[in-house]
């Protein structure tokens, strides 16, 4: 317990019972809350938070305010969407269970959640149509406020989807405090792209959470744009044989942003497989932090895992904390790691000025290029034209684009 | 007689520090290929980068008159699309780019400055269809991205097959012949030869006389120590082919340039 940190935090959650509420959920929201309490705000002695001060949520009186995802569009064939108060049996089965429970920021939001999201993937539902969800983080004039979404995906046995979620923002002073929890039955494909693009002066928290049984498949893009603070916890669980993550990741900063991602791949069973590739750009004074944790327990023999984190600096004063960190514990295992921080290169910057490209268009072409293997993953268009953009391609095209 | 296309005078250059051209003087006219021979070391690739403008080489004295502007006011961009061209020793390798996503944008560029149109993608891929047949470049490569496991001798023909789409009024060869062997010597040699013409001079840079078998020069230039020590015909070649650069070094350079 760290009790000197919610002493000195301006921000002082209440706990909150609306009117209404079913009995399970009023129970959860209680217990939730004194989590919270019990953890507190994290500090700088944390280990998980070394790179990353959270001064600014603390410091801020933020007011709970109401909103949640929405859906762009009618649910596609095969998906179920309901509110978590409506919400089948199924959905209190993993609610507030798939997420790491020992997160402050992630108790904090089951304790003063509006209502959550929950999405269903029928069994053996084969959806063409990205299910596309969107939160926006509005301001409000009476001061700060906070949001706590949440949304939880229940994909059933075989069933085979891509989630599309979005984060927005119009400005202003907000603080989201997000959890995710995705349940990936046996059998099942899921993709998750995840766009966080909010304002550059939100705050950002979010937990993003899966947990695979055997012979699923979840691959994960996540891709971090805004906010002038952003902490994502990824957290993926390979709980059963055979299952198989693949977590794709980019993070682009300027000015004075600080990006904070945190991966954890835990293989918890035989026979299971993840892929990780993260890439970060920070230009500016922006701050970027990496922390990538695979974790293979005892039991986890013939793991394969492989990870890897690159990162670019645009500018001598971005800055970018990466530290990978294994811990096997199982002896007939696969894993690779590996990480590299570095500047644009200055041969490459030449070849294409000699070639008559301008000076800056010959950065982002390069820029480009360093994102190019993880963009590619970008399946959603809008997504991949908004990475796009980011990068200053003042070209037509997509440089990684073969017209010919 | 026309205003000659380059006019180099008393260039000094350093490299982190080392002066490496120590005065060199150099005219270039319209449509003359010009070769620059000498030892390791004694400037030739110095002077090609420096021509071609890249950063980290400072130019310590002296002038370099390009169609009558000064060349090393210009940034390297601007002298690309003023038709100048250097083809690379190590050609640069560009994972995640196409070669055509590349070529299209730096050709767009150059045309811009010209103020002619820029191409769309079907106007591109007609003349890039055209050119490749010109310098024999296989049309798998230029789908490729830039450079990114080339062979030795694929990179230099790339090289030649972006000289030929961006058409230069000074193309620089930077040891075009290094690491080729005699096949791919001819081919890049084939392009070279199927793009010169009166509007294009060419200072082909070389350690050996075997690039100018195939690329036959109108002058040739030794360089010894960061200065031009001899100035012939092609003839000189196979002097030096026969005598190596030794005796050039040890003879003061004077007695040398009056023989």
């Amino acid at each position: 317990m760290t009790p000197t940190a919610l002493a000195e935090s301006v921000f002082l959650p209440r706990p909150v019972e609306p009117a209404g509420e079913t009995p399970w959920l009023v129970e959860r929201r209680r217990r939730a809350f004194a989590r919270f309490e019990e953890l507190g705000f994290p500090t700088p002695h944390d280990e998980s938070w070394r790179y990353t001060g959270i001064q600014a949520i603390t410091g801020t009186p933020w007011t709970r305010t109401r909103g949640g995802f929405e859906l762009a569009g009618p649910a596609p064939e095969g998906v179920r969407v309901h509110p978590l108060r409506e919400a089948l049996a199924q959905a209190r089965t993993f609610f507030d269970r798939i997420v790491p429970e020992a997160s402050a920021f992630s108790a904090l939001n089951a304790a003063l959640l509006d209502d959550a999201m929950v999405v269903e993937i029928l069994p053996g539902a084969v959806v063409a149509e990205p299910v596309e969800l969107v939160f926006r983080a509005g301001a409000s004039a009476a001061g700060p406020v906070l949001y706590s979404p949440r949304l939880l995906v229940v994909a059933g046995e075989r069933s085979e989807a891509a989630i599309v979620q979005t984060f927005e923002g119009g400005g202003g002073a907000t603080f989201t405090n997000a959890v995710t929890e995705i349940d990936v039955a046996a059998g099942a494909v899921i993709e998750h792209t995840l766009l966080q693009r909010e304002s550059r002066e939100a705050c950002h928290v979010h937990g993003l959470a899966a947990k695979q049984a055997r012979g699923s498949r979840f691959t994960s893009v996540n891709v971090a744009l805004g906010s002038a603070l952003a902490r994502t916890d990824l957290d993926v669980v390979l709980a059963d044989e055979g299952a198989e993550c693949a977590l794709y990741g980019l993070f682009i900063g300027g000015g004075t942003q600080h990006l904070d991602v945190h991966t954890t791949i835990d293989h918890a069973r035989p026979h299971c497989t993840s892929r990780e590739l993260y890439k970060g750009i920070l230009d500016g004074a922006a701050r970027g932090v990496f922390h990538g944790k695979i974790l293979v327990r005892p039991d986890a023999q013939k793991t394969d895992a492989v990870q890897t984190n690159k990162n670019l600096l645009l500018s001598r004063h971005a800055l970018v904390n990466s530290t990978p960190a294994l811990e096997i514990l199982a002896d007939d295992v696969k894993c690779r790691h590996g990480s590299t921080t570095g500047q644009l290169d200055a041969g490459a910057l030449f070849y294409l000025r000699s070639r008559g490209i301008g000076e800056e268009a010959a950065r982002s072409i390069l820029t480009w290029a360093f994102a190019a293997d993880v963009a590619e993953r970008i399946r959603i268009p809008r997504v991949r034209a908004e990475v796009e953009r980011e990068l200053g391609l003042v070209l037509s095209g997509s440089p990684a684009e073969v017209t010919a | 007689m026309t205003q000659p296309l380059l006019v180099i005078e008393n260039l000094y250059a350093s490299v982190g520090g080392n002066e490496i051209l120590r005065g060199v003087d150099l005219t270039v006219r319209a449509g003359e290929i010009h070769a620059i021979m000498g030892p390791n070391g004694s400037g030739k690739s110095t002077l090609a980068h420096v021509l071609a403008g890249r950063p980290g080489y400072s130019v310590t004295g002296g002038t370099v008159r390009y169609k009558g502007r000064d060349l090393l006011a210009m940034a390297p961009e601007e002298r690309a699309r003023e038709g100048v061209f250097l083809a690379f020793q190590y050609p640069v390798e560009i994972p995640g780019v196409s070669n055509v996503y590349f070529l299209k944008a730096a050709v767009n560029a150059v045309r811009k400055h010209r103020g002619l149109p820029e191409y769309d993608a079907i106007e591109f891929l007609s003349l890039v269809k055209q050119k490749a047949k010109l310098v024999e470049i296989d049309e798998d490569l230029i789908k490729r991205p830039v450079n990114e496991g080339f062979s030795g001798g694929e990179k230099k023909r790339n090289e030649i097959f972006q000289m030929a789409l961006l058409d230069p009024s000074l193309a620089i060869l930077d040891e075009t012949d290094s690491g080729l062997d005699i096949d791919a010597l001819r081919v890049v040699a084939g392009g070279v030869n199927e793009l010169r013409s009166p509007e294009r001079s060419m200072l082909v840079v070389t350690h050996y006389q075997r690039l100018l078998n195939s690329i036959v020069p109108d002058f040739l230039h030794v360089l010894v120590e960061g200065r031009i020590v001899l100035s012939g015909g092609k003839e000189l070649a196979l002097e030096l082919e026969e005598r190596g650069y030794a005796w050039l070094e040890k003879e003061p350079p004077v007695a040398a340039a009056a023989r």
